[in-house]
């Protein structure tokens, strides 16, 4: 069985959103409601990473409760950012771009969520299964607001 | 015909009556000094402008001046009652300091011009951006004031014809909750209530609703009813001692930001006591089973826990609306500008839907309006939704809405939902938004965190046009200032919170050169000579009562049906309520009998949103939750505010209304009685509060947040500890500052707003950030001039009575 290879690889990946959530708020200061509502949502990652840290222990995994940082994910999010931008400062496209990265690193995870899912019902695991309902929805419900304001702010961004 | 002093008693005297009865007629009214009712040369029908109720009234006329008001016996919402603001307010029509010519700015100042010069250089602006960049560069910010006909004439302007989606109304600061709530559940804007249903309800249940002050005739229903035989009970969620939490049979002082909680622990108890319609729920509404697994785990103790309030409180507001016979609730600013707004006034439609309590007399929701006209701004589409309740998100609704204007659907932006204003201004602020049209509205004092907002209409980049009666904050700022015309001086129609639409005839001519709004939108679409599919003029009207006839075309067949209505039909009417058709030729009271409702998906106004992120749900999302139309619960989680009280700043600071202002004062300090009566912003602290920092009544205190701080003098009130009050009002027009606080301190209550927003309604809120409070100056002796008749009351005997004397007699006339 592998589960834990599909727990490890989620408590990394939600890791990663979460830090996506937050890299986010924090360039987006002035654009307020990306700002409060990227911090509203690491909250849901953050309690992922816990609970995943927690059923980790029954596959053998020592997984971290607390949420990590990873640098090396801010670099590549810097210079994904930078290169998509070239030279164009403009506040609306950066938005844009963060957001779009937002919906990649959430598709990401929720696609992990399924394989847990999956993998969970193949293997009887109902608490994994019950750990996979409670928070997928979650998710999803990021990925749908990334989608929501990559739509809502490209027209002016784009068309300006 | 007995006088009453209507600043020392603004509701004035009692007429008791009880349940399903008629409520007694008093006819209320208010001349100029020295004029007789038998003095008057015309009696013009109109209705209230300076709040929401849409009392009915008459206005005087004498020697082509307006010189009172009376109010109208026969109208539905009042039977002949007027509030103080509608008793006094109308004074600031014959205000000396009217705008009355329209003014440019050359070297830095604001001269007088004539109107060609201004329209030429608005027009001008507008059209080399259009070439430059697009409409993306052009916005429109309305307000709660107009009438409906020039809301919609800017509808088709700004979307039909220079076709940009940045037009909203200031109803985004005290409605546009409202509309999101009842979209969320019905489907659809509209309220489901009617006022009469205070006459039938055995609970009355008032959430965040100030109605004693912000609906003073509303209030006296109220009062009339708790003062005959078999009165409701009153539930009253608010964190301060309002004249509605005095009254009140349970009065929940919650913690501020934590309504949803609130919400969550009464539907708990609600469902766990099986008050509960199971029929109802059945055959008329989805969705709740999710509700049931959300406030399953929120026990009453844990919701008591995070609200702050005695759990045995909470457990009899839960018994008392849970069994009562005729639920009638009310929702306000307490929720709508409070943290996760649309959330909470999700779950007081929740309340309804769980007890079936919906389209039957005393059995309604009135998720309320603050702006006299906020409805009229969300039928015709001037606050951010297209015309007639239609879905941006359908795009049968956009086609129609296109054969309706004669364009192409491509012409309509319905790319993503209209921008919002707090939006707009970001956008503004970034440089994308450069042409900025301000009608009838004063962001410079209204929106959150106002050296922020100075900034932005301060830019050069921005070319700022203000169409005013007064030169505003706002205007002092602008590159052009238009003078309008205000009501008694133009014609048209409005409609209060529970769907009454009146009529406004001109009594007067405006001022000098001021012209109503209408003529000034039809004369920037003739400049800006907008056409067609076909290259007709694409406004077709001249004049209100056609736009009010295109208005009725664009409405038909959609829930606000205006197409039973004229201007015949409502001129002598006691107010008809929309939907009015030919089916229905008297009007609807209340929506949603027998559980129809407009929710269908191809007849709904909108798909809905994620309550905690605002994202909207698709069609084949909608469709797949609500295929068979019916009403729809949403639960809610409840999440912390984003900004708590602590540390640094250890206060949580509350902003609001009083009774004797609108809006920012800007019609209201001309009313001398209504001057007097609150003249100056204060700051309300609780009496455990004040005496713990050693504070006494009338000390100046300086009340800080991380935005700035204003100064204020302090009256002591009952009301929840940990609290500080500021009313909204107060600007910078009547000062030497003009249009900021200068060097001086402010006194703006949106100095130290947050800029933060409901993510689903895009409501700012401004009852929720974190505060210090320091002394400046002790004032022995010397209280506030707080009024002592509102929830300002003081705890203090001391405090001399608000009185208006002998210049605020006013007569009642009691049948």
């Amino acid at each position: 069985m592998n589960l834990d290879l599909v727990i490890r690889e989620l408590h990394r990946s939600e890791n990663e959103l979460a830090h996506v959530l937050l890299r986010m708020s924090e360039r987006h200061k002035t654009d307020h409601e990306t700002y409060h509502v990227a911090r509203d949502l690491a909250a849901w990652c953050h309690d992922h990473v816990r609970a995943l840290a927690e059923a980790g222990k029954d596959y053998g995994l020592d997984l971290d409760p607390s949420p990590a940082g990873d640098p090396s994910m801010v670099e590549r999010l810097r210079d994904k950012a930078a290169e998509w931008l070239g030279r164009r400062p403009e506040p609306g496209l950066l938005l844009l771009a963060d957001f779009r990265h937002l919906y990649l690193a959430a598709s990401e995870v929720s696609l992990d969520w399924e394989l847990l899912a999956q993998a969970a019902q193949g293997a009887k695991q109902r608490d994994l299964l019950e750990l996979a309902r409670r928070c997928h929805p979650q998710t999803l419900r990021q990925l749908r607001w990334a989608n929501a304001r990559l739509k809502e702010s490209a027209p002016q961004a784009l068309a300006s | 015909m007995p006088h009453v002093d209507r600043i020392a008693e603004p509701w004035g005297t009692r007429t008791p009556y009880g349940p399903g009865e008629p409520w007694p007629v008093r006819v209320d009214s208010f001349l100029e000094a020295g004029v007789r009712a038998q003095d008057v040369d015309r009696w013009v029908q109109s209705a209230t402008i300076l709040h929401s109720n849409g009392d009915g009234l008459d206005i005087a006329v004498k020697d082509g001046r307006v010189v009172g008001v009376r109010g109208r016996a026969e109208d539905r919402v009042n039977h002949g009652r007027l509030g103080p603001k509608d008793l006094y307010g109308w004074q600031a029509v014959n205000a000396p300091d009217r705008l009355v010519r329209p003014l440019v700015r050359q070297n830095g100042r604001l001269v007088e011009t004539d109107w060609d010069t201004a329209m030429e250089r608005v027009a001008g602006r507008a059209r080399q951006l259009l070439d430059e960049q697009g409409p993306s560069a052009i916005g429109f910010y309305t307000t709660g004031q107009l009438f409906l006909e020039e809301y919609y004439t800017l509808a088709v302007i700004a979307h039909g014809g220079i076709g940009t989606s940045h037009l909203d109304g200031n109803t985004r600061l005290c409605t546009a909750t409202a509309a999101a709530a009842l979209k969320e559940s019905f489907g659809s804007d509209g309220q489901p209530g009617s006022y009469t249903d205070v006459d039938h309800a055995d609970v009355i249940a008032l959430y965040g609703h100030n109605v004693a002050e912000t609906q003073t005739v509303l209030w006296t229903r109220i009062l009339d009813r708790l003062a005959g035989p078999n009165p409701p009970a009153l539930v009253c969620v608010d964190p301060r001692e309002t004249p509605v939490a005095r009254a009140a049979t349970v009065h929940l002082a919650n913690r501020p930001g934590t309504n949803v909680a609130l919400m969550n622990g009464l539907l708990h108890e609600i469902i766990a006591n099986g008050w509960i319609d199971e029929r109802y729920l059945r055959d008329h509404v989805v969705g709740f089973e999710e509700l049931q697994k959300r406030v399953h785990d929120f026990p009453v103790e844990e919701a008591a826990r995070i609200c702050d309030v005695p759990p045995d409180a909470l457990r009899e507001a839960a018994r008392l609306i849970g069994t009562a016979r005729r639920l009638l609730s009310t929702v306000l600013q307490g929720f709508y500008q409070a943290h996760q707004a649309t959330a909470a006034a999700v779950q007081v439609n929740n309340i309804h839907l769980v007890r079936g309590m919906l389209g039957r007399p005393g059995c309604g929701v009135l998720q309320m309006n603050g702006q006299p006209t906020a409805q009229n701004t969300r039928e015709c589409g001037a606050d951010g939704d297209l015309p007639g309740f239609r879905n941006w998100s359908n795009d049968t609704h956009v086609r129609d809405l296109a054969r309706v204007w004669n364009v192409d659907p491509m012409d309509i932006p319905h790319y993503a939902p209209p921008t919002h204003a707090m939006q707009m201004f970001r956008y503004a602020e970034e440089g994308s938004i450069r042409f900025l049209y301000v009608t009838g509205t004063n962001p410079a004092v209204s929106l959150p965190e106002l050296e922020r907002i100075r900034s932005i209409l301060a830019q050069d980049r921005l070319f700022l046009v203000v169409q005013d009666i007064f030169l505003s904050e706002t205007a002092q700022l602008a590159d052009v200032v238009l003078p309008a015309a205000t009501w008694a001086e133009k014609t048209g129609t409005f409609t209060n919170a529970d769907r009454t639409v009146h009529l406004s005839d001109k009594a007067v001519e405006p001022p000098g050169e001021a012209r109503p709004d209408l003529d000034i939108f039809l004369d920037l679409a003739h400049r800006l000579d907008l056409r067609d599919k076909d290259g007709a003029p694409l406004v077709k009207w001249g004049d209100a009562e056609g736009a009010f006839e295109a208005w009725k075309e664009c409405s038909r067949g959609r829930p606000c049906d205006y197409s039973g209505l004229s201007y015949a039909r409502l001129r002598g009417s006691g107010g008809i309520q929309w939907p009015c058709d030919a089916d229905r030729p008297g009007g609807t009271e209340r929506l949603y009998a027998e559980g129809r409702f407009w929710s269908a998906p191809d007849y709904c106004e909108a798909y809905g949103r994620d309550l905690l992120t605002g994202a909207p749900l698709s069609d084949t999302e909608y469709k797949a939750l609500n295929p068979d139309g019916k009403a729809i619960i949403k639960a809610a989680e409840y999440v912390p505010p984003h900004e708590q009280a602590g540390g640094e700043f250890p206060f949580w600071l509350t902003t609001g209304r009083t009774l004797y202002h609108f809006h920012t004062r800007t019609k209201t300090a001309r009313a001398p009685q209504l001057q007097r009566a609150a003249p100056e912003p204060w700051v309300e602290m609780s009496p455990a509060d004040a005496s713990r920092d050693g504070f006494a009544e009338g000390d100046l205190l300086e009340i800080a947040t991380a935005r700035g701080s204003v100064r204020a003098r302090l009256r002591i009130t009952e009301m929840r500890d940990g609290l500080v009050f500021l009313p909204f009002h107060y600007g910078y027009w009547d000062l030497p500052g003009g249009c900021g606080p200068g060097a001086g301190s402010g006194r703006a209550a949106n100095e130290l707003t947050i800029t933060d927003w409901d993510p689903v309604s895009k409501q700012p809120l401004f009852k929720t950030a974190a505060a210090r409070v320091s002394l400046v100056e002790v004032c022995p002796g010397t209280p506030s001039l707080a009024p002592t008749t509102t929830a300002s009351r003081p705890v203090s005997a001391e405090v001399p009575a608000t009185a208006g004397g002998a210049e605020a007699q006013a007569e009642e006339s009691l049948s």
